[in-house]
């Protein structure tokens, strides 16, 4: 089995945006990988690897779309445990989501994989489309927003518990296919392969790099493609007329007391 | 034609109330693209939802039906494949609805098909069609447009009012049923929240407990306050991942988006992925043991001390508010 991981860098999301021009200055940010593909790293490495025994069950590669130079968090992922990286020379953020998506989903059609997993967004763009569009385009079928993920012995589908907005849902999709992982996907018990032992718990969160992993992280191989090679066209077709910063709240009250508080609900805010 | 087209969800044969903010959204797209507003109905059999939802008057001038088995229970696979024929049959340049996590699944999913750019939760229509949306967990807002045939957009409840009936009845149009796959994918089962209480993201109180109530049962004297102001509970990600309440009660950047009037956290610190999912509250009470917490930075009304102290307190007091 081949899973392919994508991964996205993004700014620092604890440092303040320096908003200047109708825009947002990057330019002395912080880049950190995306929290949510850290998730969905961790997620395939859980479905990959035999906790406890070398043997692997799945080839863990990580895609990225990024600038020549940046790629410290492919790197990162390479440490963490992935086997190999794929990357394409570009600019991402003069990319819109069609495209993205389209490159991704020709990666995935060359690698002939048989897994996408993604983070459900990304903490900058908060798009939440990319992993649904590559699975249309690759007419695969989708679990979005997965909290859990269970796959029997060599099984040929997954069963997606998915975090909807009135509870969960369990979903059973045939493979190959895409997968978006939510948060909860890296508590201790939320992904299993039917080799790991069922009783096996994970440490919760996405794993350290070991320092092992990261001397081997140098020596493994990144595949670098561009777009022409990989016959797609920047469709082009949002364009961002300005980025501002959003209102601020008035400043508020500290109150002294619980009487004082519940009063001014009511006769101040009115909400009582 | 620019007509904009809203795809609706329906529970026990109702309209999900919703849907009702996405329709304002795209009321207010076509009016600034002077095209018409239809809805979308996709179901096994569509046509008495499609008939009282024309019958409401919700300001759709048609209400498209497609017909498929295929349709329930929901799969993301199955209406794409219905959203990019009736796009094609309808010849719709709008597409969209309220940011639901059915939509939010199936939408991207049919704007890939369609080769056509999808603006998530929006909160703003400008003029020329541009779309506001948060980025950043709400840190910044970006004004984007979107070129090309078609265009997808999810609106994001809490930023718009609820369509309100009692307009022009619409006429009802029954659309050829494509070729609906759901890819071999099967839904197992769907486990609901069970809750007496109205839905987090249109609730119009919501009570919200943090990481400083320690425990599940702590939750307790939260789950009194928000029953006496007839709200919903909510919590922090720190309480939902320590396992102290269900998932589906988390509010923020991962969780739910909320707007209620009041919203009144307690020993909840105020994380930036917090704040980007309750910010846009009207009243914002926060009670936190911590003077210097974050989450006194966004509230109108801050109290600082222990929950365990403060909040009996103000359960009697709202109490004795609410008598008088």
């Amino acid at each position: 089995m081949k899973i392919l991981v994508t991964v996205k860098r993004i700014p620092d999301p604890d440092e303040s945006l320096k908003f200047a021009d109708g825009g947002v200055d990057y330019s002395a940010s912080k880049w950190v990988p995306n929290a949510f593909d850290e998730y969905a790293v961790e997620t395939a490495l859980r479905l990959a690897e035999v906790a406890g025994s070398k043997e692997r069950l799945a080839e863990v590669i990580v895609m990225s779309v990024c600038p020549q130079g940046q790629r410290q968090h492919v790197t990162q992922f390479l440490a963490m445990g992935a086997e190999r990286g794929v990357v394409v020379d570009a600019d991402d953020s003069t990319l819109d989501s069609i495209t993205i998506s389209k490159l991704i989903a020709e990666v995935a059609r060359r690698e002939e994989v048989d897994l996408v997993v993604a983070g459900k967004l990304s903490q900058d763009n908060e798009g939440n489309q990319i992993p649904q569009r590559i699975a249309g385009l690759l007419n695969w079928p989708q679990a979005c927003f997965a909290a859990e993920v269970r796959r029997e012995k060599d099984a040929k589908e997954l069963t997606v518990s998915r975090e909807v907005d009135d509870g969960v849902e369990i979903k059973k999709i045939p493979l190959p296919a895409v997968l978006s992982v939510d948060l909860r996907v890296v508590l201790p018990a939320s992904v299993s392969n039917g080799v790991t032992a069922a009783d096996h718990r994970y440490q919760e969160g996405a794993r350290l790099a070991s320092l092992r992993g990261i001397t081997m992280a140098k020596r493994k191989k990144v595949q670098v493609h561009s777009l022409e090679d990989l016959g797609v066209q920047n469709s082009g077709s949002e364009t961002t007329r300005a980025i501002t910063p959003p209102p601020a709240r008035p400043s508020g009250q500290i109150v002294a007391s619980a009487e004082e508080l519940v009063e001014k609900l009511k006769s101040e805010a009115k909400v009582l | 034609m620019s007509n904009v087209l809203v795809v609706l969800e329906f529970a026990d044969g109702k309209l999900k109330s919703s849907c009702l903010p996405g329709i304002t959204c795209a009321k207010q797209i076509a009016d600034t693209n002077g095209g018409e507003l239809h809805f979308l109905v996709l179901a096994a059999e569509p046509s008495p939802l499609a008939q009282a939802v024309a019958g409401a008057g919700l300001g759709a001038t048609t209400v498209h039906t497609m017909a498929s088995p295929a349709f329930e229970p929901f799969t993301a696979e199955a209406w794409a494949d219905g959203i990019v024929a009736a796009v094609h049959a309808t010849n719709a340049s709008v597409v969209g609805g309220t940011a639901s996590s059915s939509l939010r699944d199936a939408l991207p999913r049919a704007a890939a098909l369609l080769d056509a750019a999808l603006t998530s939760e929006v909160t703003a229509v400008g003029a020329e069609a541009v779309l506001t949306r948060p980025i950043s967990a709400g840190r910044a807002l970006l004004e984007q447009a979107s070129s090309g045939d078609v265009a997808f957009f999810t609106a994001r409840g809490s930023e718009f009012p609820p369509t309100e009936g009692g307009g022009a009845a619409a006429t009802v149009s029954e659309l050829e049923t494509a070729e609906v796959s759901t890819r071999g994918v099967s839904v197992v089962d769907i486990q609901k929240t069970k809750s007496t209480r109205p839905a987090l993201s249109e609730a119009d109180v919501v009570v919200s407990g943090g990481r400083g109530m320690r425990e599940g049962d702590n939750f307790k004297v939260l789950e009194e306050l928000t029953d006496l102001l007839g709200g919903a509970l909510g919590a922090s990600r720190a309480a939902t991942d320590a396992g102290m309440v269900p998932p589906d009660l988390q509010v923020g950047q991962t969780g739910k988006i909320v707007a209620p009037n009041l919203y009144i956290a307690v020993a909840i610190s105020g994380a930036i992925q917090h704040l980007a999912g309750m910010k846009g509250s009207k009243t914002i009470v926060a009670v936190n043991k911590d003077e210097e917490a974050p989450i006194f930075q966004v509230a109108d009304y801050g109290l600082v001390g222990k929950w365990e102290e403060e909040l009996p307190k103000i359960l009697e007091l709202v109490k004795a508010a609410k008598a008088g």
